[in-house]
């Protein structure tokens, strides 16, 4: 039996870091990179008598990243122990919510295969505090606390994936959103948005789940899709084989490519949640999420729906802008002063992108500001440089850190419009070509594009494509 | 004025009274506490660690506050601190050799308002592990003896406390009463204790035990002094999100000794066959002496009050078990020798926990465990709710509740150390009040054959501590009881 007999069913559980500047429950920063140990205080190192103190921003992140979910807000959630020992979790328990999360339901709409939009429904986002960090060296374990303590929301989805594209998908769309909210920066390689993959089996037409595996440690999105496509070939080897599927844990060996199960006793726990009586109920009434609301950033799917709607893109442009909020902000930025906002979302596509990929960094830190690209833009617009120039400029622009205005008159890139110094130019060309001349009235067009290069050669390359154009059929039509 | 070897005798309102006229300073003050302590400490030890130097620095810089003229009521006056506080730069034991070698590197809430105050540290209490006990015989320390009889225990957990209190080793002392850890050890030393409403007092910096349960108070000779130490304590506290942000009132003066129409309730479940006849009949005089005040009994029931203990000891120990846990010799403490992470867990806190920690760690663990939370943890939690509706009503009918402390005087040491069901029993009258989180007053209010204090306990609605103050200082008032001054 082929792999097509099968349909994989997956659910994700994304942990992400909140963007607040203080820790969940005490005032130490959330600063990355930080020597070790250096954010810390008692409350977030676990000393004795210590109590917490809930942030009141991670709250409010963490009901703009159910808002943007369409999630149901919990006007009553509480706050529970999650007991386990280990060396980064300095109570020994973390905070966490168990019964009553603080977001229950919603959905994130992807793309599927198809290209048809499917929602992927939630079951619940809760507010937790992350643990700290153990590092090995070779002859002693040490901890860094920095991280304990740091605001994170669980989001975890309902089993209504079906293959690693659309769990990819699903992870790209979430991630845009939480960025656009500012509820997080989604940084997988900071640790700061970090995946765990429920997946199982089970044969097309059948409606019960089967067995399913849990995967940890996907710290990329090209983890979790090799990750799937790997548990859920396995998986469907194990079934064809007669065997059967462990419950269990895998760890993602991303030297190997492959998952293996995790020793039992690494999470073999019994958690003995209990309501945290250190923190009275989270009470949310509904002013409050109104007021969260009224606050909330534009969302992508808005944003994308504004583009064609006002700017007249087209919903793939759309979608290429506001895939990541940077990008469209940018955009938005570079289109400001423009006449048509397709210039900027042209150049944007195909320059800014393009630079951010080769370079692999942010856009706010590869290019020049959105302003200025945008008074680029402008000089294109008014005919003051050609498109090659201003790519030319811009390219400078990044090294230099200089105005548009500034490195266009640096490099002398400004356009020649100037009919008498063109048509003199011409004149001087007709006058030296008589042959050609003849051979382009006697019928030869193709010959048109010679002139025009060698008048733009003339006048060093600055001039005015369109006015050459003109002021030459004119001169050759005699 | 009595002679300077005395002056520990004197309550905190006269020594203040005595300071502000500067006719006494806080350095003789407190050198005369600092003797006494180094006089009775090796028969009593109700001391873990004594603060002699801090202690003397703290009582010159008082008598300059003082000096200086509008010094806080408590400004220079000597304190015991039950070693459950986190004091800065101190040694924060909980009697337990796991945090034998701990030391602070913050205040406890209380702790630095008492500082603020201008209050002098004598030293930190003995008391038992985690506060877990009865007897403050389950101290790493040794047991704290009983002023009264040093072949008696001092009560527990603040044991320390209320014996230094009632030795005169100290003017006051800080306590906490998860279950009756306040109440039950002053009544033992003959001294008076106040547990107040839950999230009255800050608990941020107090070593959790059970956290829904744990309140902050003081012990004191006088109901006076302890509505002046009460004073200094209570108030909203923005590091602690259970603390009440009510403003807090000005004890002292709601005693003015009348008790007159005050509706005084007897609740028949506490006046029970098997507890000791001196006991029943000391708590029944006084209730006579209310009366004759122009106090009115009225009868009343608490009908859950039997399940109290066994709702204590799930609700009590399941918070405990995780608050515990963080004691691991990973960040501080003490860490046993141990070849791998398992068993440097095990290790550490196989060694450093007494038996009755463990007992409870594991009580706890086993009522929060996978298919026994509903069946033991959420019913009690269930029971909880009935107990504080049992109150609720009660209050319905009277303005205070006056019960005995304990069923017992103070028992021998050693009495009941192998029979912890027993011991528990040591709390079946103040354990509901905790559970209830309403304050709870203990004074004297006779002794028994053998000279031992007994105490009376006067509970009240939820934050109606001036209420309870005021019934007990009108008590004292009455001279129906001559406080005695311990044997030692």
């Amino acid at each position: 039996m082929s792999n097509e007999a099968y349909e994989a069913v997956i659910g994700l559980e994304v942990h992400t870091h909140l963007m607040t500047k203080s820790k969940l429950f005490c005032g130490c920063s959330t600063e990355f990179g930080r020597a070790p140990n250096e954010n810390v205080c008692p409350v977030c190192m676990g000393m004795p008598g210590v109590l917490p103190v809930l942030n009141r921003r991670a709250v409010e992140l963490a009901v703009r990243a159910g808002l943007a979910a369409h999630c149901e807000i919990s006007p009553r959630s509480i706050f529970d122990r999650k007991s386990y020992f280990y060396p980064d979790l300095p109570k020994n328990y973390q905070i966490s919510q168990y019964e009553t999360p603080v977001c229950r339901g919603g959905y994130i709409e992807i793309q599927s295969g198809d290209g048809a939009p499917k929602k992927i429904r939630l079951v619940r986002i809760h507010i937790e505090e992350d643990a700290g960090k153990n590092i090995h060296e070779a002859d002693a374990s040490l901890v860094d606390f920095n991280r304990s303590c740091v605001p994170l929301i669980e989001i975890v989805s309902e089993p209504d994936i079906r293959s690693a594209a659309e769990a990819s998908a699903y992870l790209h769309e979430l991630r845009g959103i939480l960025r656009y909210i500012e509820a997080s920066d989604g940084r997988m390689e900071e640790g700061s948005f970090r995946c765990d993959v429920n997946v199982s089996v089970r044969k097309r037409g059948v409606s019960e789940l089967g067995v399913k595996t849990e995967i940890k440690n996907l710290n990329s999105f090209r983890f979790v899709e090799k990750a799937i496509e790997y548990e859920v070939n396995r998986q469907i080897a194990t079934l064809e084989s007669g065997s059967r599927i462990a419950q269990e844990t895998h760890l993602w060996d991303p030297v190997r490519e492959e998952t293996r199960p995790m020793r039992s006793k690494e999470f073999a726990n019994d958690y003995r949640y209990f309501p945290e009586p250190d923190l009275p109920p989270l009470l949310i009434p509904p002013a409050m999420v109104e007021e969260i609301r009224r606050a909330m950033p534009e969302l992508p799917s808005d944003r994308r729906a504004r583009y064609i709607r006002d700017f007249g893109l087209s919903s793939y442009e759309a979608g290429v802008l506001t895939a990541e909020r940077e990008t469209a902000d940018y955009f938005e930025g570079a289109s400001v002063g423009l006449k048509n906002r397709r210039t900027a979302a042209n150049w944007v596509m195909t320059e800014v992108l393009r630079i951010a990929n080769e370079t692999g960094q942010q856009i706010s830190e590869a290019l020049p500001s959105a302003r200025e690209a945008g008074a680029l833009l402008a000089m294109v617009e008014a005919q003051q440089i050609s498109l090659n120039a201003a790519k030319t400029a811009f390219a400078a622009m990044i090294k230099s850190r200089k105005s548009a205005v500034e490195t266009v008159a640096e490099l002398g890139l400004a356009q020649v419009s100037d009919t008498v110094a063109i048509a003199s130019a011409c004149d001087k060309l007709l006058a030296a070509e008589p042959e050609k001349l003849a051979e382009y009235r006697a019928g030869r067009d193709k010959l048109f594009g010679f002139f025009v290069g060698q008048v733009m050669k003339a006048m060093g390359g600055k001039a005015n494509p369109k006015v050459i154009n003109e002021i030459l059929k004119q001169k050759l039509a005699g | 004025m009595s002679s300077s070897t005395e002056l520990n005798r004197l309550t905190i309102a006269d020594a203040a009274a005595l300071l502000h006229k500067r006719e006494i300073s806080s350095a003789e003050l407190t050198r005369v506490c600092l003797d006494r302590i180094a006089a009775v400490e090796p028969q009593l030890n109700a001391f873990i660690t004594v603060t002699q130097k801090a202690a003397l620095e703290q009582a010159d810089a008082a008598d300059r506050r003082i000096k200086g003229g509008d010094a806080p009521p408590l400004c220079g006056i000597p304190l015991g601190i039950k070693d459950i506080y986190a004091t800065k730069g101190a040694t924060t034991t909980c009697a337990s050799k796991i945090l034998s070698n701990f030391v602070p590197p913050f205040d406890a809430t209380v702790i630095a308002k008492l500082r603020g105050e201008g209050a002098v540290f004598v030293g930190k209490t003995n008391m038992d592990e985690f506060a877990m006990g009865s007897s403050t015989e389950n101290s790493a320390f040794g047991p704290t003896k009983n002023p009264h009889d040093l072949t008696r225990v001092a009560g527990g957990s603040s044991g320390g406390s209320a014996a230094a209190v009632a030795a005169g080793e100290c003017l006051g002392a800080l306590g906490t009463d998860t279950g009756g850890s306040i109440r039950e050890p002053a009544s033992f030393c003959g001294v008076t204790g106040i547990k107040p409403t839950y999230s009255r007092v800050s608990r941020y910096g107090v070593v959790a035990y059970a956290s829904s349960l744990d309140q902050v108070g003081p012990f004191a000779k006088t109901v006076r002094d302890a509505a002046i130490l009460l004073r200094a304590l209570a108030g909203h506290d923005p590091h602690d999100s259970t603390c009440s942000a009510r403003p807090v009132p000005d004890y002292e003066r709601a005693l003015t000794g009348d008790v007159s129409g005050l509706r005084i309730g007897v609740p028949k479940e506490y006046f029970v066959a098997g507890m000791d006849p001196t006991v029943e009949r000391a708590v029944r005089e006084a209730l006579k002496c209310y009366e004759a005040m122009g106090a009115k009994l009225v009868d009343i029931t608490l009908p859950h009050t039997s399940y109290a203990i066994a709702c204590y000891y799930l609700v009590a120990t399941a918070e405990a078990s995780a608050n515990l846990a963080r004691y691991d010799g990973i960040r501080y403490g003490v860490r046993a020798a141990a070849e791998d992470m398992i068993s440097l867990y095990e290790m550490t806190r196989a060694q450093g926990f007494g038996a009755e920690v463990k007992r409870r760690i594991m009580l706890g663990t086993f009522a929060l465990s996978a298919g026994y939370y509903d069946a033991y943890y959420l019913k009690a939690m269930k029971v909880r709710t009935l107990i504080r509706r049992d109150f609720d009503c009660a209050f319905e009918d009277c303005d205070v509740i006056v019960t005995p402390v304990a069923p017992t005087t103070a028992f021998k040491l050693g009495e009941k150390m192998n029979d912890p069901l027993t011991m528990y029993l040591s709390d079946i009258f103040t354990i509901s009040v905790n559970l209830a989180g309403l304050p709870g007053l203990a004074i004297p209010c006779g002794y028994d054959a053998n000279g031992l204090p007994i105490g009376m306990q006067i509970i009240g609605a939820p934050f109606a501590e001036e209420t309870i103050l005021r019934t007990g200082d009108a008590f004292e008032r009455s001279g129906a009881v001559i406080p005695r001054r311990p044997a030692l």
